[in-house]
């Protein structure tokens, strides 16, 4: 059964109200989420959404209507509404909006998916939890959490240029968090991430992080984090895990190369950026080390399509090249103002949401040592690993982030464990000192990316990798 | 009767014929009405709205307990819904938690009927066109300066029905209005919240944003330290925000991760903290249980947590009505905070600043003015210390009076010990209703007079 018939009505009737441009999506999506606390499920939910999405386009606005009924009336009734919403924005108009030159696509997509998430038994996956929690607590944690998500979406698209887009796209992930009660504080260590570890696959990604046998190890980790001495403070060099670097990737640049941001159009809520197009091309973004790219194609990772939301195939594209600054996540609309001729990075994270520029997978490609290289090569520093906190400015240039744990590095050999370690600086500066860089690579995936007015959803995906930093100043605390 | 009570009846319906007299329901149905006019770089660039019905079922089957909700509403629907959820349940773990459905209970705040407290119908159906007129005023009245914001109207006509019993529905709406406006670099901020559009004036709110943005040109750069500081309203929102998720939540209390110690002298006695749906909340949650005023701080001691059933039971107390889909997974929250204000006080003052923060400034011999808070994240949950930064307008106090604005700075702060005993020094007359940056819930913020904040960077780093 497919739902061109009702996107093809939404996106005619939009034409016919008098839009010079139309797009509409259905989306059916299917999602179940499983806590388990201290050896027992706390909490299970599986969800249906499905509805339709209309986005039309008049002078300088969109307007954007969307229902749950999936009737080609309510279909035409979505077209018309959102034609009437956009025309309503003449109160307060600007320069017309254009869109970059786009093939009409007929196509289909599936995501590779080897195990169905969804067709594993409950009992089963319910189990995995519960073992993981039970294990982590048996081990001596005071408070023990597992989870995971599933997400199974299935979307037609149809734009009034001619394209004919289905895809099904199966996500998943699982982490399990083990805490520590101390007089005044708690202390968690979590595996394999913040959250746990997502991506754009079948159930295989949730086998393979074998949770329950890490559980033990977060456990005594968390315990031994209560008595260990603080994160000293000052300035040092600083090696991170791959898993912090790819939110640092994810703050520190992901957003920051989001081309709406650059323009202003998220300037009262998400912020802007630094990043100056006029220095697209010649700006230094960071060190030689430093290859980000820009890559929904990226297999199994989180922000992986085959089709963006606009209808763009999906496209490896450089964002920063040995430090410099030369690419952007774009949408058709905001390239067109940019003056740029590239889009693809245009999601929206339900059939109720206006799509906007989303990231995709946006990552370091891997650099030429390993950690313990890493580590070898450092007389005096700190490393720091898993996600704790993260906050950054609105023009994503001063961030703070917080890990779960740190290790002192001296004359080349891990020390001392260290506990509530944080580290702070300044996007580009920072950058600028990636002095080594690990080609350990995994694709993190980060399931809860913000962003928008009504707020979205994003699923976003960072290949990174350990890498030093030098002269960072860490141990911020109040 | 709204249109979804029957749908909620329907599935109560469906439950008992099709898992049996012994299965235990919960259902709640929402017709959520929500439309959005963005603009930025002065321009309406985005403009939407949907209407979205959602049933949400939570089955208690064999002591087996499942959740599950769909937007398909039909007939088929609902039926594939409730079969959906059963044969989840019949699968799921054993649940030894269950805390049972709440018996028939009386509501007791207005359900929003018609011309009853806290439902406007105007706002309800306002229209594209009055969402854009009151954009249009906003970017008329900074004159020129480059705006960005929303403005947004929200209703919502929910049911609830279980099988014990309880059947209500409540109705509840809202509007929003929030923008900048900005020159040179700088940010100047205006939001308010209300029950009412009509109540919101997109010139006044235009001119306040613009004023704030001339203000904070060519600010100054302070080295990081100690600092006494007044926050307007919209940054105290913030301090309420993670307070209601980290420090108030029941099940964070309950697994002693919360600073809250209910009996105890943890804040100021100046301070005095209420949840209060009234206005534009639901008047029930989604287990049923009617909502009322809650206080959770009363003259600085710390009088309650919220509580849904589950934590409820597992902290030997009652609900307080603050269950919501996600409460099993991140706690109950409260989601309607007011911070009481202190006494009004009139005095004069630049127009940027808000005119019940005036009196508070005038006390300060070295301090900092802060408009608004951002990306605030919670670097220990049991002492609630933040690290964020400030946004939209800083400015250096000598003396009583505004000198110099300020770069933006990051703090690292306890947002409980900013609270303290002793350390609220003044707290302005008017508690302001301020919509949430991300959700739904909102706030009522006045502006405090604080004795201390940790500054812990700047534009340096």
């Amino acid at each position: 059964m497919t739902h061109f018939d009702e996107a093809g009505a939404a996106v005619q009737a939009a034409l016919d109200a008098g839009a010079r441009y139309a797009d509409a999506r259905v989306m059916v999506r299917r999602t179940e989420v499983m806590s388990a606390r201290d050896g027992a499920v706390e909490d299970l939910s599986s969800d249906e959404s499905a509805g339709l999405g209309v986005r039309a386009l008049v002078g300088s606005s969109w307007g954007f209507f969307a229902v749950p009924e999936l009737s080609e009336s309510s279909a035409r009734t979505a077209g018309r509404r959102a034609t009437q919403i956009a025309a309503a924005s003449a109160a307060v108009p600007g320069p017309p909006i254009e869109l970059v030159g786009a093939t009409a696509v007929t196509a289909s997509w599936t995501s590779d998916c080897v195990i169905d998430p969804l067709g594993v038994p409950l009992s089963d996956k319910g189990d995995l939890l519960v073992r993981a929690t039970a294990a982590a607590t048996g081990a001596g944690a005071d408070m023990a959490e597992a989870n995971y998500a599933i997400w199974d979406t299935r979307k037609w698209f149809v734009s009034s240029e001619g394209h004919r887009i289905d895809q099904h796209i199966r996500e998943c992930g699982a982490g399990v968090t083990a805490m520590a009660f101390g007089d005044g504080e708690i202390q968690r260590r979590s595996w394999p991430s913040h959250r746990g570890q997502f991506g754009t696959r079948g159930w295989e990604l949730v086998e393979e992080i074998d949770l329950v046998g890490n559980a033990p190890r977060m456990a005594q980790e968390a315990r031994a984090l209560l008595t260990a001495p603080l994160c000293p403070s000052g300035e040092t060099t600083l090696v991170l895990g791959g898993e912090q670097l790819a939110l640092q990737i994810h703050e520190s640049v992901g957003h920051a190369i989001e081309l709406d941001r650059i323009l202003g159009w998220e300037a009262a809520f998400a912020g802007t950026s630094w990043l100056d197009l006029s220095r697209l091309g010649s700006l230094r973004y960071g060190s030689e080390l430093m290859n980000i790219t820009i890559d929904p194609s990226f297999p199994g990772a989180l922000g992986s399509f085959g089709f963006d939301d606009e209808g763009t195939p999906a496209t490896k594209r450089y964002a920063v090249r040995e430090g410099i600054w030369e690419g952007v996540l774009a949408g058709r609309d905001s390239a067109a103002l940019a003056g740029l001729d590239y889009a693809g990075s245009v999601r929206s994270d339900g059939w109720a949401r206006l799509p906007m520029v989303r990231m995709t997978n946006v990552g370091l490609e891997p650099g030429p040592h390993t950690l313990d290289e890493i580590i070898a090569a450092t007389d005096d520093g700190v490393f720091m690993d898993i996600n704790r906190s993260w906050s950054i400015d609105d023009r994503r240039l001063n961030f703070q982030f917080g890990c779960e744990v740190g290790y002192e590095i001296k004359n080349g050999r891990l020390g001392r464990m260290l506990r509530n370690p944080t580290y702070t600086g300044i996007g580009p500066k920072f950058w600028q000192s990636m002095d080594m860089l690990s080609n350990e690579t995994v694709a993190w995936g980060t399931p809860n990316c913000g962003k928008g007015q009504p707020g979205q959803i994003g699923h976003t995906g960072h290949p990174a990798a350990p890498a030093r930093f030098t002269d960072v100043r860490v141990g911020v605390r109040g | 009767m709204s249109a979804e009570l029957p749908i909620a009846a329907r599935m109560v319906e469906l439950v008992r014929a099709l898992a049996g007299p012994d299965a235990e329901a919960e259902v709640v149905v929402r017709h959520d009405t929500e439309a959005l006019t963005r603009f930025a770089t002065s321009m309406i660039h985005q403009n939407v709205a949907e209407a979205t019905t959602g049933v949400r079922l939570r089955l208690h089957l064999d002591g087996r307990t499942t959740g599950a909700s769909s937007t398909v509403t039909g007939p088929d629907g609902l039926r594939a819904l409730v079969e959906r959820t059963i044969a989840a349940a019949r699968v799921s773990p054993p649940d030894a938690a269950w805390p049972g459905l709440i018996p028939p209970a009386a509501l007791h705040l207005s359900s929003g009927g018609l011309g009853a407290d806290g439902f406007d119908e105007a706002t309800a159906r306002a229209t594209p066109e009055q969402r854009a007129a009151l954009v249009r005023d906003f970017v008329r009245a900074a004159d020129g300066l480059e705006t960005a914001g929303y403005c947004r109207t929200v209703a919502v006509s929910a049911a609830f029905a279980n099988t014990a019993g309880q059947a209500v529905e409540g109705r509840a709406v809202e509007a929003a209005f929030d923008g900048i406006a900005r020159l040179d670099g700088a940010d100047g901020v205006a939001r308010l919240a209300s029950p009412r559009l009509a109540d919101l004036d997109g010139a006044a709110l235009g001119a306040r944003a613009a004023a704030k943005a001339r203000a904070a040109r060519q600010p100054v750069e302070l080295p990081p330290g100690h600092y006494e500081v007044v926050l307007e309203p919209d940054a105290v929102s913030d301090l309420l925000d993670n307070l209601a998720m980290f420090g108030f939540n029941g099940r964070a209390f309950a697994q002693r991760q919360s600073f809250a110690e209910p009996g105890v002298p943890q804040f100021d006695p100046s301070v005095t903290i209420v949840d209060d749906p009234r206005g534009s909340g639901l008047p029930f949650d989604d287990e049923g249980t009617p909502r009322q005023q809650l206080v959770l701080v009363r003259e600085g001691v710390t009088t309650a947590v919220t509580h849904d059933r589950l934590s409820a039971a597992q902290a030997g107390g009652v609900s307080t009505g603050h269950a919501s889909p996600s409460s099993r997974s991140w706690g109950p929250m409260p989601a309607h905070l007011r911070m009481e204000p202190g006494p009004a006080v009139v005095t004069d003052g630049p127009d940027f600043v808000v005119s019940s923060a005036r009196p508070l400034v005038a006390g300060v011999r070295r301090g900092l003015l802060v408009s608004d808070f951002w990306y605030t994240r919670v670097l220990d949950q049991k002492s609630l210390v933040v690290t964020g930064l400030t946004r939209n307008g800083v400015w250096l106090i000598e003396d009583g009076e505004i000198t110099a604005p300020v770069g933006n700075v990051r703090f690292t702060q306890s947002y409980p010990q900013a609270l303290g005993p002793g350390r609220v020094l003044g707290i302005g007359g008017e508690s302001v209703l301020l919509p949430q940056a991300w959700g739904r819930a909102r706030w009522a913020a006045p502006a405090l007079r604080l004795s201390e904040w940790n500054i812990t960077g700047n534009a340096s780093g």
